[in-house]
C-alpha cells in the first residue's frame, strides 16, 4: 500500500470539509464540516505513523489527542450554538451579523 | 502483402504450435472467403426488394444466405484443424503519399476463421429461431434485413485484415445495433435506449479512431500483420506513441464491450427483440472489443505493457461489480445482460493479462451457451408475454425443453464440469495465477459464486415454484426449440477441445488452431489441469448454486417473499445501478447549462459591451469636457478630493459584511496562498 | 511499484472499496439537505476511517475513534441538532447560494495538498499489515513521554465540561437571584 494513496484520501476529506465549511448556512453543519476536516487530520498522522514506525508510536499518539481535543471542541461548540439558539432564536449562521458595518 | 507471405513462411518455419501442424495457405477457399463478408449484404439488399411478398417476410433469404457462409465457415475450420490456414487477400482502395496504404480485404487466420464459424454458426440458428419468435410481429422484413447487415458488418470486422477495415465493420455493427434496439420504436423507451447504445459506443469510437491513427503512424501501417511484425521485433523505437494508441484503442473495445463504465448501455438495449440481444448483445457483437484487443494483442505484450494494468483494472470491477446487480434484477433478459457484461470482463482481464487462448476461448464457449440462454428467455417471454421473473414460475411442466436446454445452458455458464464454461473459466483463472495477479484470481473466483448464484435464482424463480402469472403458457413450436438444441449441444461438449494438455490426434485442439497466426502469441499454456484451481472455481459455482437453491427454490409458495429479501445498503445501490447513469447524465446536464451561460455572459457583457463602451465612452467624454473642465474648475478638484476619501472608506467597510462564512473563505484563501509560496516557491 | 504490482496485493482492493465509502459518506455530509442524513453520514465517514486505521494496523486508534467519536461525539451532534430545532425535514435554505467560490477554495486545496504529498513521498511504501502496534506500546508512551501533553488534555477535557456547563446553564431571572443571594 502507497503512503500516498491515504494522504490523496486525507487530502480529500479535508477540502469536503473546508467546502462544507464554508457553504453550509446551519451553524451545526458547520461543525459537522469541521469534525469532518479533523478526521482527514487523524488519517495523515496514522498514515506517517505506519511509515515512520517510531519507537513511541508518536503518530497515533497525536491522532488520540486530536480526537480528544475535538470531543472538547464539539462539548464547547454545541454549548455556544445552544446560547446562540436562545438569544437570536436562529440556529443560521446569515443571522449572525451584528458586527457588520 | 509481400511481408505477409515472408511471415506465413517464417510461422511455418518455427515451431508455432506444440505439434508439427504444418501451415497450409487454405487454397482456393481461403481465396474465396471474401463471399462471406459479401452475401449478408446481398441478402439485406434482396429483403428489401422483395421481402414483403415473401411469407416468410424475407427471413427466408437470411438464412439462406448465413447456411451458404456456415458451410464456407465449415470447411475453412476443418481445414485450420487438420493443417493450419494462414492467408490475406487485400485490394488498395488508397494511399497517402508513399506512407500509410487504405486497404480493404479478408485475413483468414486461426483466430478469424473461428470467429467466422462461430458468427455464422450462432448467427444461423438465432436465424432461424427468429423465423418463429418474429412470426406476426411488425416490420419483420425490416428486422431480417437489418439482420442480415448486422451479420454482414461483423463478419467485415472480424475479416479485417487492417485496422481501417475493422472500423468499418465497428460502425456497421455499431449502425445495425441503432436499428434493431430501437426497432419496436413506437414505445419511446426504445428510442431513448438505441440513442443511448449509439452515443456510448460514438464516445468510445473516438478512442478507436485516435488509437488506431497514432498506432498506423507509429508502426507505419494499418496491418495488423505488420503490427505483430513490429511488436515483436522492434518494440522499443515505437514507445509512447504506440503506448498511447493502445490505451486509445482499448477506450474503443471498452465501450463495445461494455466495461464499467461504459457498461451502461448494454441493459438498456435488451428493449430490442430477443433474437438480437442473443445474437448481438452476447455472442458477437460485444465480443468485438475483445476481438480488437486480441488482434492487437503483440502491442500490448511489448510496446504498451503499462496500459495492461489499467485494463485489468477495469475488467476486474466490471467482472465482479456489474455481476452483483444481476441479483435484484426482476427483468430475465437483464439479468442475462449483466451476466453478459460481467463475463466480457472475465474475457477483458483474461486478454490484458496476457492470457490470449484463455480469453478468446471463453469468447467462444461464452458464445454458444448465453445465445443458448437469451433464445430460452425468449421462448419464455413469447409463451408469457412477459419479461419479468415476477410474472412467471413453475413453468418447468409447461416447456419441458425450454426448461432442459436453459438449465443446460446456466450450468454451463456457472462453470460446472464437463460443461465449456468449467473449461474456459478455468483456464482464465490458470493465466491469472501464473502471471501473479493472483488478488484478481480470488476476485474471479468469487465471480464466479455471484455468477452461479444468480443463475440458479433466475432458474428458480422462472421454472419452479408455482405459476404466478394470468394465461396459458405452452412450449414453443418447433422452429424455435430446435436451435436451442443445436446450441446446447456445444455448450456441453465445445470445453473438450481445450483440456489442458489434451490435444486430440489428427485435429489438434483449440490451443493449436488459434495459434496459427502471423507471429506467435506467446502467452503460457498450461501442460497440465491444476486441479487446485478447478476445484476452487467448481467449488465456488457449486456453492452458489447451492444457496441460490436453498434461497429461491426450496418451498415454492414462499418464492416471492424471499425473492423481496433486501440486503439493505447494498441492494438499493444495486438497483440504481450504482448511481453511473445519474453520473453520466449529471455530468451532461451540469456541463451544457454553465457552457451556455457562458457563452451568453461573453457575448452581453464582452461583445455587446464592447460596442456600448465605445458609444458610451463617447458620450462621457463629451461630457467631462463640460461639467469638469468647464464648471468645476478649481472647486472641483477639492470636492473631489473629499468625496474619493469618503467614497474610499464606503467601499472598505463593506469587507465587514459581519458573515463568518464569509471572512473564514478569505482566510482558508490566505492560508492557501502562503502555502503554496512556501512550499512550492521558496 | 507499477500499477500492475498495485491491483495484485489484496489490501489495496480493500483499501478502494473502504476508501470510496468514505469519500462517497464526506461528499454526502456536506451536500446532504437533511440535517439528520448529514449527521448520519458523518458515522459512514468515521466508521470508514476507522477501517482504514485497520488496515493501517492502527487497532487502538481505530476503536477510539470508534468509541469516542461515533460513540459520543455524533450523539451530541444529534442532540445539538434537536434542541436547536432545527426542521429534521428537508430543507431548501441550508446552503449558501453562491457555491462556486467555496468550490474553487475547496478544490485549490486539495490539488495543492496532494500534489505537496505525491511530489513528496513519491512511491513510499506503508509498514505491511499484520504488524500490529501494541497497546502497551501507546500507553508506556502516554504515561512516558506524552505525559504533559497528557495531563494537560485532561486539563482542557475538565475546562470543557466546567466551560459548557456554564455556558449552557439558563441564565437566573432577577427574582430566582433575590431569592438565592438571601438564602
Amino acid at each position: 500500500m502507497l503512503l500516498t494513496q491515504f494522504l490523496v484520501v486525507g487530502a480529500a476529506l479535508f477540502a469536503m470539509g473546508v467546502y462544507g465549511l464554508l457553504v453550509r448556512r446551519n451553524i451545526v453543519l458547520i461543525l459537522l464540516s469541521v469534525e469532518l476536516m479533523l478526521n482527514a487530520v487523524n488519517i495523515n498522522l496514522v498514515a506517517f505513523e505506519s511509515v515512520l514506525v517510531s519507537s513511541e508510536a508518536i503518530g497515533h499518539i497525536f491522532a488520540i489527542f486530536v480526537i480528544t481535543v475535538a470531543a472538547a471542541e464539539v462539548g464547547i461548540g454545541l454549548a455556544i450554538v445552544l446560547m446562540i439558539f436562545r438569544n437570536r432564536k436562529s440556529a443560521n449562521v446569515d443571522d449572525l451579523n451584528l458586527m457588520r458595518w | 502483402m509481400n511481408a505477409f507471405y515472408k511471415l506465413a513462411v517464417l510461422a511455418a518455419e518455427e515451431e508455432v504450435v506444440h505439434h508439427e501442424i504444418h501451415v497450409g495457405d487454405g487454397g482456393w477457399w481461403a481465396d474465396t472467403a471474401g463471399i462471406m463478408l459479401v452475401l449478408p449484404f446481398v441478402a439485406f439488399l434482396l429483403i428489401l426488394a422483395f421481402g414483403k411478398r415473401m411469407k416468410n417476410k424475407g427471413g427466408e433469404i437470411a438464412v439462406a444466405a448465413l447456411a451458404i457462409n456456415l458451410g464456407w465457415a465449415s470447411v475453412l475450420f476443418f481445414l485450420n484443424m487438420t493443417e493450419g490456414v494462414l492467408d490475406q487477400t487485400v485490394f488498395e482502395i488508397g494511399r497517402i503519399g508513399s506512407g500509410l496504404v487504405f486497404e480493404l480485404g479478408w485475413v483468414v487466420d486461426g483466430l478469424s476463421i473461428m470467429m467466422f464459424f462461430l458468427v455464422n454458426f450462432v448467427g444461423l440458428l438465432v436465424f432461424i429461431y427468429a423465423l418463429g419468435y418474429m412470426k406476426d410481429d411488425v416490420r419483420v422484413d425490416w428486422f431480417f434485413a437489418a439482420f442480415s447487415l448486422f451479420a454482414g458488418a461483423m463478419l467485415v470486422l472480424v475479416g479485417a485484415p487492417n485496422l481501417v477495415q475493422l472500423i468499418v465493420g465497428w460502425e456497421g455493427v455499431g449502425l445495425a445495433s441503432y436499428f434493431l434496439i430501437g426497432f419496436y420504436w413506437e414505445d419511446l423507451a426504445n428510442v431513448k435506449a438505441g440513442n443511448t447504445a449509439f452515443l456510448t459506443n460514438k464516445v468510445a469510437d473516438v478512442g478507436l479512431i485516435l488509437g488506431a491513427i497514432l498506432v498506423a503512424v507509429a508502426i507505419g501501417s494499418f496491418d495488423f500483420a505488420e503490427l505483430a511484425v513490429a511488436a515483436t521485433e522492434h518494440a522499443e523505437a515505437l514507445g509512447a506513441v504506440a503506448l498511447a494508441g493502445g490505451l486509445l484503442l482499448f477506450f474503443g473495445a471498452m465501450g463495445k464491450s461494455a466495461q464499467f463504465p461504459l457498461h451502461i448501455w448494454l441493459p438498456d438495449a435488451m428493449a430490442g427483440p430477443t433474437p438480437v440481444s442473443a445474437l448481438m448483445h452476447a455472442a458477437t457483437m460485444v465480443t468485438a472489443g475483445i476481438y480488437l484487443m486480441a488482434r492487437v494483442f503483440p502491442l500490448f505484450q511489448n510496446l504498451a505493457e503499462d496500459a495492461r494494468p489499467w485494463m485489468i483494472a477495469i475488467g476486474t470491477v466490471t467482472l465482479f461489480a456489474v455481476g452483483l446487480l444481476a441479483l435484484v434484477a426482476d427483468d430475465i433478459k437483464k439479468v442475462l445482460a449483466y451476466s453478459t457484461v460481467s463475463q466480457l470482463g472475465y474475457m477483458m482481464t483474461a486478454v490484458a493479462a496476457g492470457g490470449y487462448t484463455a480469453g478468446v476461448f471463453h469468447l467462444f464457449t461464452h458464445a454458444f451457451f448465453k445465445a443458448l440462454l437469451f433464445l430460452g428467455a425468449g421462448s419464455v417471454i413469447h409463451a408469457v408475454h412477459s419479461n419479468n421473473m415476477s410474472d412467471m414460475g413453475g413453468l418447468r411442466k409447461y416447456m419441458p425443453t425450454t426448461f432442459w436446454t436453459f438449465a443446460v445452458g446456466s450450468l454451463a455458464l456457472a462453470g460446472i464440469i464437463p460443461m465449456a464454461g468449467f473449461w474456459s473459466k478455468d483456464e482464465i483463472l490458470a493465466t491469472l495465477g501464473y502471471e501473479g495477479y493472483t488478488a484478481v484470481m480470488w476476485i474471479a473466483i468469487a465471480g464466479a459464486f455471484v455468477t452461479a448464484f444468480y443463475m440458479t435464482r433466475a432458474v428458480a424463480l422462472t421454472f419452479f415454484g408455482t405459476y404466478k402469472g394470468h394465461g396459458q403458457p405452452h412450449e414453443s413450436p418447433r422452429i424455435m426449440t430446435w436451435p436451442l438444441i443445436g446450441l446446447a449441444i456445444p455448450s456441453i461438449f465445445v470445453g473438450v477441445l481445450n483440456i489442458p494438455g489434451v490435444s486430440w490426434p489428427g485435429i489438434g485442439n483449440f490451443t493449436e488452431w488459434l495459434g496459427v497466426r502471423v507471429v506467435p502469441m506467446g502467452d503460457h499454456h498450461a501442460e497440465a489441469i491444476n486441479w487446485g484451481l478447478a476445484v476452487a472455481g467448481l467449488g465456488a459455482a457449486v456453492l452458489g448454486i447451492a444457496l441460490g437453491w436453498m434461497i429461491f427454490a426450496k418451498d415454492k409458495d414462499t418464492q416471492k417473499e424471499r425473492d423481496s429479501l433486501e440486503i439493505p445498503v447494498l441492494y438499493p445501490l444495486f438497483r440504481q445501478k450504482y448511481y453511473v447513469d445519474h453520473l453520466a447524465l449529471g455530468i451532461v446536464g451540469a456541463i451544457k447549462g454553465p457552457i451556455a451561460n457562458f457563452i451568453d455572459w461573453t457575448n452581453t457583457y464582452i461583445i455587446d459591451g464592447f460596442v456600448n463602451a465605445v458609444g458610451g465612452g463617447t458620450k462621457a467624454a463629451g461630457e467631462f469636457v463640460y461639467d469638469t473642465v468647464d464648471q468645476k474648475g478649481v472647486d472641483g478638484v477639492f470636492n473631489g478630493l473629499s468625496a474619493t476619501a469618503d467614497g474610499a472608506g464606503r467601499i472598505a467597510r463593506k469587507w465587514q459584511t459581519g458573515r463568518v462564512q464569509q471572512y473564514a473563505a478569505a482566510f482558508v484563501a490566505g492560508v492557501l496562498v502562503l502555502v503554496v509560496v512556501f512550499v512550492f516557491v521558496i | 511499484m507499477t500499477f500492475g504490482d498495485w491491483i495484485s496485493e489484496p489490501a489495496n482492493w480493500a483499501f478502494a472499496v473502504i476508501a470510496l465509502v468514505v469519500l462517497f459518506s464526506g461528499f454526502r455530509v456536506v451536500t446532504a439537505k437533511n440535517v439528520v442524513h448529514a449527521a448520519l453520514y458523518l458515522v459512514g465517514a468515521l466508521a470508514g476511517t476507522a477501517g482504514l486505521f485497520l488496515l493501517l494496523s492502527a487497532e487502538f486508534v481505530a476503536w477510539t475513534l470508534v468509541l469516542v467519536y461515533i460513540g459520543a461525539v455524533v450523539v451530541l451532534f444529534l442532540f445539538g441538532i434537536m434542541i436547536t430545532r432545527a426542521p429534521t425535514g428537508f430543507d431548501e435554505g441550508l446552503d449558501a447560494d453562491h457555491k462556486a467560490w467555496p468550490a474553487t477554495l475547496a478544490a485549490g486545496v486539495f490539488v495543492m495538498m496532494s500534489w505537496a504529498s505525491i511530489d513528496a513521498f513519491g512511491t513510499e511504501l506503508v509498514v505491511s499489515i499484520g504488524v500490529a502496534v501494541p497497546t502497551e506500546l501507546i500507553g508506556e508512551s502516554l504515561l512516558g513521554r506524552f505525559v504533559m501533553p497528557f495531563e494537560i488534555v485532561s486539563f482542557v477535557l475538565l475546562a470543557a465540561l466546567i466551560g459548557g456547563i456554564t455556558l449552557a446553564r439558563r441564565d437566573l431571572t432577577p427574582l430566582e437571584e433575590e431569592e438565592r443571594a438571601s438564602v
